[in-house]
């Protein structure tokens, strides 16, 4: 089979994978001047694709042979779907050729299960073998984890790769027993709880010897697939703050389900529109989780399990904590400055920056960057606020509403222009 | 005494800027203009002709450490914006900084502190944005690219470039500035060129571009269509030395999703 054909089967099958990034690593090339590649904390990207997705990585399938039969997946067994499969150094030439001009920040190697998962994880362990030892290559890869797997595998993968990730696939164990009977959740865990022990392990080590060997530097990711199943936004938050916190997980990405099967357990193709608006939502909540000190409970509730589509989360939490604001800004710490919509870490840390050389003002603040489209109806200034805005309750929630119709474009599915995705 | 006021013809290098700055504490005189050489504007200020010299422009370069790491970095890389009378706000950003000491680069409801600081942040982000987006061509063992930016980044995409392909011999063109960055075992030069133009990619070159546009093209999922999220975070203006949106006139089977 010609390359392109391969590409093209392999790239297809790999693109709904959420996870593109390239981030939570410096390095500065190979010392000595030897070899190729770097790699920045910030993640670069190098291309945005026409669905508006950062592309940094070369995301491809080492083979989309597979024996399992999930049934979300395009790759389960019993779709009927052009297979390929990569020899690992066509793959290692492919990407080095592509690094070269700088069209890509590194390779992210995933995989069905060809054979055996240890055999599926041999292949790809000599993919990134060749890259690194005989292509000298010092770019970022990220290499999925399989589940079943042998551990000593997954440790070879984890000490060629900068980021590993084991996808969680499905919200809940009751989802994942229905709709991919192959995968078992101790299957996902375990190795997610391995890799995460091997990275501990190795900081420690590198901590007494300089030179010792690296597992995942950048740490491991997950992603679940979202729309497929029932559950709650609660549900999910819940979950992700689960993973965040018991398995150090650097990101948990979020993929909208798109129809790919016919399959009776799933949204008919025919009437489904992939939950993109919700999607948006949950990524909004997730960075809440990991920038701005909130807890998952804070945002949603028992009575209030599915996060507001009208507004987004922080703004959401603001308008029922109303006895939190209004808030000074030349007064309040960074955390409090953080629950105010619209203000982010970066403008925080300016605001802390300029409040030092002299009071506020709403005009200073508007030259400082500070976007008060939304802030404007939670803070104050030396005890005032904006002069001319007239606020109730109900009004505010109109005014933030009114602000984010123009983003979603009419009816459903929404789409959004407000993908953050970068690095 | 207020400063008398002169209009200052220079290099155009930083180095020139910085003997200008030497010069005006020299004869205390407060710029009205800054001129280069090629600039044919007449100025009704009496004019004065900066020589670039070395002790000079190292020493204004060592008193830079009065602003802290935040004011260095704003007058280095504010050097290298597009900002209009970019020196006449930078030469006034260091005598205030010079006044009042490095708290001053923390003003930035200051309007010029906010100004310098904005642009300067554009510039880095348009560097940031080339580190994805530059797309080199292999000619005959070398890497070769263009680009088209509004700031001067080819200072600010050096140590990027030449950490990342260390071994390679490499140039970037930037087509706005006319200058390009050439690097080679470890050396690297960045030169003024009148004129730079990339000759017919060879066969292996052009088997590369193919598989990226099909790979760019086999990305994206249809369902999630989304062009205006695409611009927002690429705008068009880098559009135009990608490899992705151009088109190989022999291989004409691209279909849909792209202009």
């Amino acid at each position: 089979m010609e390359l392109l054909e391969k590409l093209t089967i392999l790239a297809d099958a790999a693109k709904y994978d959420a996870a593109c990034t390239s981030s939570g690593l410096d390095r500065s090339g190979r010392p000595g001047g030897r070899g190729l590649g770097s790699a920045m904390f910030s993640g670069c990207c190098h291309t945005f694709s026409a669905d508006g997705r950062c592309v940094t990585l070369l995301k491809v399938l080492q083979t989309n042979r597979c024996v399992c039969d999930c049934q979300y997946c395009v790759n389960r067994r019993s779709n009927d779907t052009p297979r390929a499969a990569f020899a690992p150094r066509e793959l290692a030439e492919l990407t080095i050729g592509f690094y070269r001009r700088n069209y890509i920040e590194g390779l992210f190697l995933s995989s069905a299960v060809w054979g055996t998962p240890d055999r599926t994880a041999e292949l790809m362990i000599e993919t990134l073998r060749l890259l690194r030892e005989e292509y000298n290559f010092w770019g970022y890869i990220h290499a999925k984890a399989i589940p079943g797997a042998d551990p000593l595998l997954t440790r070879r993968l984890g000490l060629l790769a900068d980021r590993l990730s084991v996808n969680i696939e499905l919200p809940s164990e009751a989802s994942l027993n229905r709709l991919a009977p192959d995968k078992g959740k101790q299957a996902i865990l375990s190795p997610m709880a391995q890799i995460r022990d091997s990275i501990r392990e190795s900081r420690q080590e590198m901590a007494v010897y300089r030179h010792a060997p690296r597992f995942a530097p950048a740490g491991q990711s997950t992603q679940m697939i979202i729309g497929a199943t029932p559950e709650s936004d609660r549900h999910i938050m819940l979950l992700s703050q689960g993973l965040y916190d018991k398995y150090k997980l650097k990101r948990v990405f979020y993929s909208a389900y798109m129809p790919v099967s016919a399959s009776s357990l799933l949204p008919a193709p025919a009437q489904f529109k992939p939950p993109l608006l919700r999607e948006h939502r949950l990524y909004q909540a997730d960075w809440l989780l990991r920038y701005y000190h909130f807890r998952a409970e804070e945002l949603l509730d028992e009575a209030h399990p599915d996060l507001n589509p009208l507004v987004d989360p922080k703004c959401s939490w603001a308008l029922s904590h109303m006895e939190f604001f209004p808030l000074d800004v030349c007064r309040a710490e960074r955390e409090e400055l953080l629950r105010v919509p619209g203000i982010g870490p970066k403008s925080a840390a300016r605001i802390l920056a300029a409040r030092r050389c002299g009071a506020l003002d709403f005009e200073g603040l508007k030259r400082l960057g500070v976007v008060l489209k939304r802030a404007q109806y939670f803070i104050t200034c030396r005890g005032k606020m904006l002069p001319g805005l007239r606020t109730s309750p109900e009004g505010v929630l109109r005014h933030l509403v009114a602000q984010e119709r123009p983003m979603l474009v009419q009816g459903t599915p929404e789409q959004l222009s407000l993908f953050e995705q970068t690095g | 005494m207020a400063w008398t006021q002169a209009a200052y013809r220079y290099d155009g290098s930083f180095s020139g800027f910085l003997c200008c700055v030497f010069d005006s504490y020299v004869y205390k005189e407060s710029p009205a203009a800054f001129l280069t050489a090629e600039d044919a504007r007449l100025s009704l200020w009496p004019e004065r002709e900066v020589s670039a010299d070395r002790e000079h422009a190292l020493r204004v370069y060592r008193s830079l450490s009065a602003l802290g790491q935040e004011g260095r970095r704003i007058v280095v890389h504010g050097f290298l914006t597009c900002l209009e009378e970019r020196e006449l706000l930078l030469w006034r950003y260091l005598r205030l900084g010079y006044a009042q000491g490095r708290r001053f680069t923390g003003n930035l409801t200051h309007p010029l502190v906010s100004k310098l600081d904005q642009a300067v942040y554009r510039a880095e982000h348009e560097a940031h944005m080339y580190k994805g987006f530059v797309r080199f061509s292999e000619q005959e063992g070398l890497l070769l690219a263009e680009i088209e930016p509004k700031n001067r980044v080819l200072p600010l995409l050096r140590v990027h470039f030449c950490q990342r392909y260390p071994q390679e011999r490499f140039a970037i063109y930037d087509r706005t500035h006319r200058e390009a960055l050439f690097h080679q075992g470890g050396q690297w030069a960045i030169v003024p060129l009148e004129d730079f133009r990339l000759a017919a990619p060879g066969q292996t070159e052009r088997e590369y571009r193919r598989l990226w546009r099909r790979f760019y093209d086999t990305i994206a999922i249809e369902g999630r269509y989304n062009p205006k999220c695409r611009m927002t975070n690429m705008p068009k203006r880098y559009w135009s030395s990608m490899t992705e949106f151009q088109t190989d006139p022999a291989q004409p089977e691209r279909k849909e999703l792209c202009p």
